[in-house]
């Protein structure tokens, strides 16, 4: 037990006097959390737009009024004929162009029906599809307000309601997977490192002609990041909570929980690279291409894993971070109890155990 | 019971794709409380016997006893009793010497305080700079450190592998001197070097090449197996002196040494003025002819021409 304390407390000024490692473990949540939060998203706000409009009538000009106004669009120009909308489009400066007709008034008067044109920049289908339906709800409300006491015999009202996150926000998708992108990073990834340096710094060959047992070096090595990644935890716990306004709804100590497990998780995944790599760089390249990329990909996080290929579907299964997401989304933002996680938390447990006995059995008692 | 028994060991590696020998067929045994060297050049198989021996690798064949455990079955009781400083400076730059210290002390379950008096003469020396961090010492304290840390528990077989390589004059000479006073303590000493002069410091000593022994014997034992007449000579020219002393008759091997080219000659009649009176016929000026006895250095040169042969 002695040992095993002084190998902790070894491993702690290891991570406390490498001054930059340690700012980019602390200050990489906070960052990833800055980031994801208020640069990168995937709402869309203020388009550019232009508008052709030749009618220049009363409800085509309330229509671009009502257009301009709204916080998702933004009217950069007004065009004056049809061959400048493909010139406007070749500039790259806007992503939509809105065309009345000549009498759009008058043909919605006399006619009872006019057409609008949206014409969108199709090379981010995602943004094209979400501003043509922005601006169709626009349209679609400017026709109801017209049509006022003369109802229509039938029509069929839609009534949309967003659950557990009723204002859309970005953060309810990227809070969980900046945590297990966290997790994976400073588990992994630098528990890896730190037994790899060991190695190359040649510190392994005296701690194995020593008496330490295995078991020590490799719980000793792990426990100094499952306290670093619990502190990391609570600063992107936090920051979500009173910076994003993103609330807790289900319960803290079963949140900790999962994430302990997970950490654990990704600590054993660190440990079995480093004893099967020699070079810290080996063991880099492994933690991120083999485990980073996958993480991203596989995990939901960035692309729904229902909309992939079945044999993908299957390869996202043996993703530690994918169950890990399901269980912080279900507990965090549902506000779901350990009865609609425990297959997954039972699934994480399942792999903790066979990856941790695995990099004990692969763990050299010799040098080579 | 000797400290370290080895019958027959060799190991190969593979590199790049061909086999190489590092050691070949090596037996020999350590007595208890013995300071035995392992003298060779670089890339002779002094680490990988080292490692061998400190059950850190396998060896192909044969058979390793340390304090009489089997380094293969029984590596964890060795692992307790042996003291081991690696070729290359292995302790924790980033920690201070004390911290160091303390942290091999508790890995072999000991304190500093219990066995201070064994390392005292040591670690003296650099507890002046104990707060200091381990990659900002000289390469003397390193070693005195590193030495610190392999005694810390007591063991009864130290190994240090290459301990005085790259280390000042001043500091290989205390260094031995520390080596002295640990086997006072009943200390068995395995140490190698590349250094010939440290040879005679030994007890026995073992010249190794190419992964095989050439020889184990006590330093003077040693010396003894050089029979031929030895002379050290030296001229203002001595480019144009090894030529010369190359065509000369009863030659037997001809190398550079210091200042001067070593002659051993393969009959004992030939005297000094028969040397002086040929490379005087080659116009050398400045002339110094001695005769010498011969060191481990000259055996080395001795063994290893008659192996290559």
């Amino acid at each position: 037990m002695k040992q095993f304390i002084a190998f902790v407390k070894k491993e702690f000024y290891h991570i406390w006097r490498d001054k930059q490692t340690l700012l980019i473990l602390f200050g990489m949540p906070i960052a990833q959390i800055m980031i994801f939060g208020f640069a990168l998203t995937n709402e869309v706000k203020n388009a550019k737009i232009a508008i052709l409009n030749p009618s220049k009538d009363i409800a085509s000009a309330t229509l671009t009024q009502r257009i301009d106004a709204s916080r998702y669009f933004d009217v950069l120009k007004n065009l004056q004929s049809q061959s400048q909308i493909e010139a406007a489009f070749q500039e790259g400066k806007i992503k939509l162009a809105v065309i009345f007709p000549q009498d759009f008034n008058a043909s919605l008067l006399h006619n009872n029906t006019a057409t609008i044109q949206f014409i969108a920049d199709a090379s981010d289908p995602n943004i094209a599809t979400t501003l043509t339906s922005y601006a169709s709800a626009i349209v679609q409300d400017y026709q109801e307000e017209m049509k006022g006491a003369n109802t229509l015999p039938y029509t069929i009202q839609t009534d949309t309601r967003m659950l557990y996150n009723p204002q859309l926000k970005g953060a309810y998708n990227f809070v969980p997977g900046v945590m297990a992108m966290i997790l994976l990073l400073v588990c992994t990834l630098m528990t890896s490192i730190a037994i790899v340096r060991e190695k190359e710094r040649g510190t392994m060959e005296i701690l194995l002609a020593s008496p330490l047992q295995p078991i020590v070096v490799i719980l000793a090595k792990a426990i100094p990041y499952l306290v670093l990644s619990m502190v990391n935890i609570a600063s992107i716990l936090l920051l979500s909570v009173f910076v994003l306004e993103l609330p807790i709804e289900g319960s803290l100590p079963l949140l900790i929980g999962e994430s302990i497990l997970f950490t654990i998780t990704s600590l054993s995944l660190g440990l079995l690279i480093s004893s099967i790599t020699a070079s810290q760089q080996v063991a880099m390249m492994i933690s991120l291409v083999g485990m980073f990329l996958p993480t991203l990909m596989f995990s939901g996080f960035m692309f729904p894993i229902e909309s992939m290929p079945v044999p993908l579907q299957v390869i996202s299964n043996i993703v530690p971070a994918k169950w890990y997401f399901y269980i912080v989304k279900a507990v965090m933002i549902k506000g779901l109890g350990i009865g609609a996680i425990w297959k997954e938390t039972l699934i994480l447990s399942g792999m903790t155990v066979f990856l941790l006995g695995l990099s004990i059995k692969k763990y050299k008692i010799r040098l080579a | 019971m000797p400290s370290v028994v080895v019958e027959n060991i060799s190991k190969s590696f593979t590199a790049e794709k061909k086999k190489v020998l590092a050691l070949g067929d090596i037996s020999f045994d350590v007595a208890k409380g013995a300071l035995f060297g392992v003298i060779g050049p670089d890339g002779a198989g002094k680490t990988t016997l080292f490692r061998i021996l400190t059950t850190l690798i396998l060896a192909d064949k044969g058979k390793v006893e340390i304090d009489g455990f089997d380094v293969v079955k029984e590596y964890k009781d060795i692992r307790k009793r042996i003291g081991y400083m690696p070729g290359k400076f292995s302790l924790y730059q980033d920690l201070t010497v004390e911290e160091n210290l303390e942290f091999f002390a508790t890995i072999f379950n000991t304190t500093i305080k219990e066995n201070y008096s064994l390392i005292k003469e040591i670690y003296q020396q650099i507890e002046p700079f104990k707060d200091r961090r381990a990659g900002k010492l000289s390469g003397g304290m390193k070693q005195k450190l590193a030495l610190s840390c392999a005694l810390i528990h007591r063991p009864s077989i130290l190994f240090l592998d290459e301990p005085t390589t790259g280390v000042d004059a001043v500091s290989r000479k205390e260094f031995w001197h520390m080596l002295k006073q640990l086997q006072k303590e009943g200390i068995t000493i395995l140490v190698s070097t590349p250094y010939m002069d440290e040879a005679a410091l030994c007890d026995t000593v073992a010249l190794i090449q190419n992964g095989k022994f050439l020889s184990i014997d006590t330093p003077e034992g040693t010396v003894s197996l050089f029979k031929k007449p030895l002379w050290a000579v030296k001229s203002d020219n001595m480019y144009k002196l090894q030529q010369d002393l190359k065509q000369f008759e009863g030659m037997a091997s001809i190398y550079p040494f210091g200042e001067y080219y070593h002659l051993s000659l393969n009959r004992d009649s030939i005297l000094q003025e028969d040397i002086s009176a040929y490379l005087t016929s080659k116009v050398h000026q400045g002339l110094e002819i001695n005769p010498i006895k011969a060191g481990i250095e000259d055996v080395f040169m001795e063994l290893m021409k008659s192996t290559d042969d």
